[in-house]
């Protein structure tokens, strides 16, 4: 683990970010904590991947990595520097992100090769000239053909704009990248294209990715370990093989029963988790899952679970807690 | 080189027209907006060559062909729209005083342009204190009734054509603040505005190269109607006669300086009116234009 952690090109530290959200005209702000007290490290090299339902936090972690948003308290490390302490076109070289939806994150007015060259303008890499080479290698890459810097993205599929974000994204040669659901916005078919690409790149170019997701299928094809994200909190995390075969805590049991099957007749997976997502302003006490846990037992209500090592990871559950007075009971 | 095979049939054929071509297409197929557009275009040409247009000098009185009726109620091809209460060239009057009307919607039009669009953007962007401050100077703004207030203070200051276009263009300037931190608010959160800050761009960068091509077509309406908004108010202010002073020729002034004989000579007001009219109807209908060719993206 220590190992690991000297390797860590991206180290996150009790990271917390809390938005004041004012409730009516004359309410009082309450605090909305985002992302609380999320501690991860990322090895060169590897993927993580960040599971989690629609406002769990997943994107706000994301916004904080790419340096868009400052965490309230916690620490990002990339390279074992602190990112506050960086400048932003330094820390732009090192993470690039790819966005979910490549019909909002490509600039309508703006020509491929504008939005492919971008970063080397603002970096202020090379001349004209270059500009031209370079994008013509990074669309070689990404496996679209050089006329397509002519092209406005109106005009493109959606998997060939995925396309172009890629390449934008990788021009300069970044380190980590972080892929904020990269394929959720593209159709089954062309999903597979984008997700082999991106394995591909990885291994061309030694990438590291944070690949945010809701989807287990594409987070078990990629991966390398994952994350599980609850109301902002990582409540298991664990190598793939480890997460995807021995699920401990049971909110991860039941995103994994929630994957649809191509099984005719099986109909929806019922996943028990019921009742709707919390109100994050107002989290459960406790133990955050605990309405919706089909386990849940007194002691939940009352007392939130501590992070926890497991063989392959961790996880924050009172069930794996051998302090915790429901432990005997239940397992048994 | 390319590590994947370009299985998807659409990479080999990237083909149609491109939003230049078929922005050229729709401007081509909307008629309001031709037709404003060549009205206006016609006014400005008048206007910029008033000196070769006008066939008589637009000062220059003749007291004995005073109030000469327009070719078509019986006068003479010497002064093809007659002659007003001093005996200068109606249609003289009429070119030069394009030149006027233009001018005012132009001018008074850019700076409250560029007043709104600075606070309206600044606003959008950045949000929180600079989006209050600018919202509660929209109020502060949309509060004073404009005509009143320019009235007062072409009162004090004395009524010129300088007075007039500088008091309009710091009184337009709230529609255009409004409607550009609505865009910029809509545009800011693209995911495009994200990547540009990932990249590293600085703010400046982000807010001309990525935010305002964005929301350029919705100022270039706002402008063509505060150019209406102030054509009309510049002829209301000399209509009143605050605005700019005879014997300029002003298209309001003439109005204003026919209604004494608007029951015997009816053409005095109704020429200027009518030009004022088509003016303004021209620049609407190509905002409107402007409008409906640039909205949807992608619109067919």
């Amino acid at each position: 683990m220590s190992q690991q952690k000297q390797n860590a090109v991206l180290e996150l530290r009790n990271v917390t970010k809390t938005y004041r959200v004012k409730q009516g005209l004359f309410g009082k702000a309450r605090p909305l904590t985002a992302v609380n007290d999320v501690s991860l490290s990322l090895p060169r090299g590897e993927v993580l991947g960040l599971v989690g339902e629609s406002g769990c936090g997943k994107s706000t972690l994301a916004k904080i990595l790419l340096g868009l948003e400052m965490p309230s308290s916690g620490q990002v490390l990339v390279d074992g520097q602190e990112i506050g302490a960086q400048d932003r076109l330094s820390l732009a070289r090192r993470i690039q992100p790819i966005f979910q939806d490549p019909y909002s994150s490509l600039n309508p007015r703006k020509s491929i090769f504008d939005i492919v060259s971008l970063p080397l303008r603002v970096h202020g890499v090379g001349q004209q000239a270059d500009w031209d080479r370079e994008v013509r290698k990074i669309l070689d890459i990404v496996g679209l053909p050089a006329r397509v810097m002519n092209t406005y993205p109106s005009q493109m599929s959606g998997g060939q704009r995925q396309r172009v974000a890629i390449a934008r994204a990788l021009i300069m040669k970044p380190e980590i990248v972080i892929c904020d659901e990269p394929t959720s916005a593209l159709d089954v078919s062309v999903q597979s294209q984008i997700l082999n690409l991106l394995g591909d790149l990885r291994r061309e170019f030694g990438l590291t990715y944070l690949f945010i997701s809701h989807d287990l299928a594409v987070v078990e094809h990629l991966a390398t370990r994952v994350a599980v994200m609850y109301l902002g909190r990582i409540v298991e995390e664990a190598d793939v093989a480890g997460l995807f075969d021995a699920a401990r805590h049971p909110y991860t049991q039941a995103l994994l029963k929630s994957v649809l099957t191509p099984e005719p007749g099986l109909g929806v997976p019922d996943t028990q988790l019921g009742m709707a997502y919390p109100n994050p302003i107002d989290p459960p006490s406790g133990c955050h899952f605990h309405p919706r846990c089909p386990m849940m037992t007194e002691h939940c209500r009352k007392v939130a679970p501590r992070s926890l090592p497991t063989p392959q990871g961790r996880v924050e559950c009172h069930l794996f807690d051998p302090e915790s007075p429901m432990t005997k009971a239940e397992v048994a | 080189m390319a590590l994947t095979e370009s299985t998807d049939p659409l990479l080999q054929e990237i083909t149609g027209p491109t939003p230049g071509q078929m922005l050229r297409k729709r401007v081509f197929g909307h008629q309001g907006l031709l037709f404003g557009g060549i009205v206006l275009g016609i006014l400005l040409l008048v206007a910029i060559f008033a000196p070769l247009l006008a066939p008589h000098d637009p000062y220059a009185q003749s007291l004995m062909t005073r109030m000469e009726p327009p070719v078509f109620l019986g006068g003479t091809w010497e002064h093809p729209l007659g002659t007003d209460h001093l005996g200068r060239d109606y249609l003289s009057r009429l070119i030069y005083g394009a030149r006027v009307s233009l001018m005012i919607g132009v001018i008074a039009a850019l700076i409250s342009g560029v007043i709104g669009t600075a606070m309206g953007v600044a606003a959008g962007y950045f949000g929180g204190r600079v989006d209050m401050v600018v919202t509660f100077l929209i109020n502060v703004r949309l509060a004073m009734p404009v005509v009143l207030v320019a009235l007062a203070v072409v009162a004090i200051l004395g009524g010129s054509l300088q007075v007039v276009i500088v008091v309009l263009g710091l009184l337009l300037w709230d529609r255009f603040a409004v409607v550009m931190r609505a865009s910029t608010l809509q545009v800011r959160g693209r995911e495009y505005v994200a990547a540009a800050r990932a990249i590293g761009a600085s703010t400046p960068r982000v807010i001309l190269s990525e935010i305002m091509p964005n929301i350029a077509n919705n100022l270039i309406v706002v402008v063509t109607l505060e150019m209406a908004h102030a054509i009309l108010l510049e002829a209301a202010l000399s209509f009143l006669g605050l605005g700019v002073q005879p014997p300029t020729p002003s298209w309001g002034l003439m109005v204003s300086e026919g209604k004494n004989m608007m029951l015997f000579e009816p053409w005095l007001v109704l020429i200027p009116g009518a030009v004022l009219f088509l003016l303004v109807l021209a620049i609407n209908l190509m905002g409107d234009g402007l409008r409906d060719v640039t909205a949807p993206d992608n619109r067919s």
